[in-house]
């Protein structure tokens, strides 16, 4: 098939196991963005698809050809650095022209390509400056455009716009996701920034200590979380978690956490045969709903963050984070009602995290 | 990004990068282990294996031309038996002692000096590390007409009218060994200070910030709390003074010739000159490799200590 | 605080004048006559500053030879001139590439050897000079300038390779990648990337070399024999010699000449000298 397959990708450094039977499909054309915490191993994953670095086990497939044993050169892949990692001692034009000096191309067509992605780029004028006197975000057009010109199968980013600040981060998001959608070429994009992740991907993949935890579209990812990992990772304010268990109360479903019993609203009927078993809850800020008709909570504290505030409550023996409109005044010690969106919320097995609830 | 750029990735495939391929192309892992060659080869034969071989003659009766008839260890009886070697031995404890003594103090007084903020630092620099560039023959033979007892300095300090002043070390068997401090010191005090510079911008200028707001006398702070602090510095020195005393040569050759007599000689210059004129191969080796045994002693925490930095530096 | 300053500027200006005392005394001296010399005192300046003895240091005195020679430093100021500039590219161009591949190609081995060759610069050279001699005397170059140029590679490398091995291995590891994504191999990466990039290094490394090797006495003076002898060994011989009346100025005239190459590289490299002496002070 045409895009990159791994199978079975194992890493092992001095005995030491980082990666653990990797296996993934990324279809041609896809935006996949590698997402985790730092550490868990996305370099190392990307860097083996690129091979700067060699697998311990398993194999990779690039446009249907077997490049485990291939160098970097020879895999079609380009890559762009968190650091740019540009040549400082030659010029943006030899920069980008690079790579193609190296595969053996004629100078008239080399300039020629690299006037091309220049223009794409919108960086012509800095083409004779060296890398010392651009900026970062100049920096990191040349790098991207060092990538373009080589007009790989796959372009590799790791963690690109980390050393950006966040308005240029903002920029550059789009201008990448526009680019995707102009080259149509597959991407594999590795981020511990959840909202890149979110933005730009068409399959996120979550890692977390070297293994895969879940790969879906972004929306399930957020919406139907694998794990308790995944669920935490993604979503910011994070997740509120309770441990408790489901119980019924004639019509109406209760997530009892024995110091209080939140209820629940629009319940699937997948939960009702988990009545009874301990488990965690799992419910976003936005899960939380504000009902007088809930259970009582008591407004701790509340975080305005413009467009809408995070109120702290203390309920049912626990604390938990609820999302309201900018308007509304809470007040640190009134009481509230809340219920909870059972339609929308998350439940966990008690022992190994894994999500009971589908779809 | 400009909407109506061309569209730049959609090619026929004839005008695409030429991929290269294959398993059989060269890798650049293997040039890397050929780049190798040369020095892997000198570092082997030429350091490790002349070592041992040096050793084999030293267990030889080796005079002229190195015989391989063994006799164990008799060299090395003969040596601890030579009056000459012990004189060398000794002389070099007590000009390493001098001399790095010497080094260290001097040098870490200079630094301080100019670390206290004077203008014209670089030229006080410049001046202080300029002996540095010329070679010990060339400092040797400077020395030896300063401290010419007939026309040098003790004639000439005679003229200004101190009529006893007396400085001939350098004709006098019991003090000639020092006069090889003061040249060496003279020429190595630069690099020592140079160093211990190096080591003092590194201190964290709040420190000073702190101690100037607790009022601490500034040599105090020097004495209590840089000086604790440059230990590592100061090791370094050391270890480099070491090596250089150890290998010391050219110095002794041209300030005294080893003389009067054998009065000044060390172990560097004792093994030269049994291997080159003395026809006492065998027992020039022994003493090369007791000179050998000692350098290692000095230099080995210092080498533990180099690799073990690297060992935990290293980041991914 | 005013005092204060006062004596620290008195104790620079004092450590000063004691560095450069010896010298002014050995400038001084080589312009002054025989008679002043012994007539007057060190500290006293040339009354008529005369570069006769210079001359005489650099072309010798073709009225009482002593051989075939007039026993000048000039030829063997070509001599050292001869074996500095092959020798200086050869080691730093050996230590370049080993220690560019030591600390880039990652290769098993590759720290156990920069260990070794660490180690290597304490030896001191009297304990493998014999092996050596018999080597270079196999190798047919003894007595020679390819036998010196050979040796002072050899005892060269390992310093060289110790200050690139340690330059490069601060450049970036993205950088490296970079590179080998863009399919430069191991010299076009050497050539392209990482010899502009230790630019400076190289400066550092060609001047504590040129140092190194000019003021070099212990292997000239053992492999150079008679058509290899680099400069301090003629001027070791030239102080050395008991023939005739001693003449300090021309001794001093030749020891200024011996000093000057390296004076000059000194004064003229400044910062550059500076900053690699520390990194190859090991090297005595
Ligand atoms: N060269 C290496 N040697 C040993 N361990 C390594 C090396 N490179 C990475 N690791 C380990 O592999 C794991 C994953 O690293 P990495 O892929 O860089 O993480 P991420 O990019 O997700 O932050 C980390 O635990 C790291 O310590
Ligand atoms: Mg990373």
């Amino acid at each position: 098939m045409n895009g990159v397959e791994l199978r079975d990708v194992t890493k092992a450094y001095a005995g030491i196991t980082v990666m653990e039977n990797i296996n993934l499909e990324i279809s041609d054309g896809d935006f996949l963005v590698l997402l985790g915490p730092s550490g868990c191993g996305k370099s190392t994953l990307l860097n083996m698809i690129a091979g700067l670095e060699p697998v311990t086990g398993g194999s990779i497939d690039i446009n249907g050809r077997d490049v485990t044993a291939l160098e970097p050169d020879e895999r079609d892949i380009a890559m762009v650095f968190q650091s740019y990692a540009l040549y400082p001692t030659m010029s943006v034009r030899k920069n980008i022209g690079f790579g193609l000096k190296m595969a053996g191309m004629p100078k008239p067509d080399i300039e020629e390509r690299v006037k091309e992605v220049a223009e794409l780029l919108q960086i012509t004028p800095l083409l004779d400056r060296k890398p010392s006197q651009l900026s970062g975000g100049q920096q990191q057009r040349v790098a991207i455009g060092r990538a373009l010109v080589r007009e790989p199968a796959v372009f590799l980013f790791d963690e690109p716009l980390s050393n950006l600040d966040a308005k240029l981060r903002a920029d550059m998001r789009i201008e990448l996701k526009r680019l995707h959608e102009r080259l149509g070429r597959t991407i594999v994009y590795v981020t511990h920034d959840q909202i890149e992740a979110m933005t730009l991907a068409t399959k996120v993949v979550v890692l977390d200590r070297g293994s895969v935890q879940q790969a879906d579209t972004p929306e399930n990812v957020y919406r139907r979380p694998a794990n308790r990992f995944v669920a935490s990772f993604v979503g910011a304010p994070t997740m509120n978690f309770v441990d408790g268990t489901l119980v019924r109360e004639g019509d109406q479903m209760f997530f009892d956490t024995g110091k209080g019993k939140l209820p629940l609203v629009d319940v699937p009927a997948q939960a009702n045969e988990m009545v009874g078993r301990p488990m965690t809850l799992g419910a976003r800020p936005e899960h939380l709903m504000f009902d007088d008709a809930g259970i009582s909570a008591r407004v701790v504290l509340a975080e305005p963050t413009g467009p809408d505030q995070y109120v702290r409550l203390a309920v049912a023996g626990a604390e938990m984070t609820a999302r309201s409109g900018p308007e509304q005044a809470f007040k640190p010690g009134a009481d509230i009602g809340i219920v909870i969106d059972g339609a929308r919320m998350s439940l966990f097995d008690l022992e190994n995290g894994q999500a009971l609830l589908e779809g | 990004m400009a909407e109506p750029a061309p569209d730049v990735l959609q090619r026929s495939d004839d005008q695409k990068i030429p991929i290269k391929s294959g398993k059989k192309r060269w890798r650049p892992q293997w040039s890397a282990g050929v780049a190798l060659i040369p020095a892997m080869t000198i570092t082997i034969v030429c350091f490790y294996g002349f070592i041992i071989w040096t050793f084999i003659i030293s267990l030889t009766r080796s005079r002229l031309l190195p015989v391989y008839k063994f006799t164990g260890f008799d060299q090395y009886v003969r040596l601890f038996a030579n009056e000459r070697w012990w004189t060398a031995m000794q002389n070099l404890a007590i000009h390493g002692f001098l001399f790095i003594g010497g080094c260290v103090v001097f040098g870490y007084l200079l630094a301080i000096l100019i670390d206290r903020g004077v203008k014209a630092e670089g030229m006080f620099r410049t001046l202080f590390m300029l002996p540095l560039s010329m070679s010990f023959i060339v400092t040797g033979v400077i020395w030896q007409w300063v401290m010419n007892p007939g026309l040098g300095l003790q004639e000439a300090v005679r003229a200004l009218g101190w009529a006893s002043f007396e400085f001939n070390w350098i004709v006098r068997p019991d003090r000639s060994i020092y006069t090889l401090a003061i040249a060496g010191i003279w020429q190595q005090v630069g690099l020592c200070m140079a160093l211990f510079l190096a080591g003092l911008r590194n201190i964290d200028p709040n420190i000073w910030k702190a101690s100037r707001v607790d009022g601490i006398p500034v040599w105090r702070v020097y004495l209590h709390i840089i000086t604790p602090m440059m230990r590592t510095v100061f090791f370094t020195v050391f270890i480099l003074m070491s090596a250089i005393v150890m290998k010391a040569f050219d110095l002794v050759v041209a300030l005294t010739g080893g003389g009067p007599g054998f009065s000044s000689d060390l172990p560097a210059r004792f093994v030269v000159d049994h291997i080159l004129n003395r026809q006492e191969l065998g027992l020039g080796a022994a003493g090369a490799f007791v000179l050998l045994c000692t350098v290692i002693a000095v230099i080995s925490p210092y080498i533990y200590f180099e690799l073990k930095k690297e060992r935990g530096g290293r980041g991914h | 605080m005013r005092y204060n300053r006062w004596a620290l500027y008195g104790l620079l200006c004092l450590a000063a004048i004691m560095i450069m005392a010896p010298v002014f005394i050995m400038i001084s001296t080589s312009l002054k006559s025989m008679d002043e010399i012994r007539n007057g005192s060190i500290f006293t300046l040339p009354a008529d500053p005369s570069f006769a003895a210079w001359s005489k240091a650099w072309l010798g005195d073709c009225t009482q030879t002593l051989g075939k020679k007039c026993g000048g430093l000039s030829s063997s100021f070509m001599t050292s001139v001869q074996i500095v500039i092959p020798a200086l590219i050869l080691s730093v161009g050996l230590g370049a590439v080993t220690g560019y591949s030591l600390a880039v190609w990652k290769m098993k081995g590759a720290n156990v050897m920069f260990a070794a060759l660490l180690v290597g610069m304490f030896i001191p050279p009297q304990v493998t000079l014999y092996p050596l001699i018999i080597m270079i005397r196999e190798l047919g170059i003894f007595g020679s300038i390819p036998g010196l140029i050979l040796v002072h590679v050899i005892w060269g490398v390992a310093f060289t390779t110790m200050m690139f091995r340690n330059f490069f291995k601060t450049v970036p590891q993205d950088l490296l990648k970079a590179a080998r994504i863009d399919g430069a191999g191991f010299w076009a990466l050497f050539w392209h990337v990482m010899l502009p990039l230790s630019l400076p290094i190289l400066g550092v490394a060609m001047i504590l070399q040129f140092t190194y090797i000019w003021n070099d006495f212990l292997l000239g003076l053992t492999f150079g024999g008679r058509s290899g002898q680099p400069m301090t060994v003629a001027l070791n011989n030239l102080v050395g010699s008991q023939f005739g009346e001693k003449e300090y100025n021309v001794d001093m005239a030749a020891t200024m000449l011996t000093a000057l190459p390296t004076l000059a590289v000194y004064l003229l490299s400044g910062r550059l000298f500076v900053r690699g002496i520390a990194a190859g002070a090991v090297k005595g």
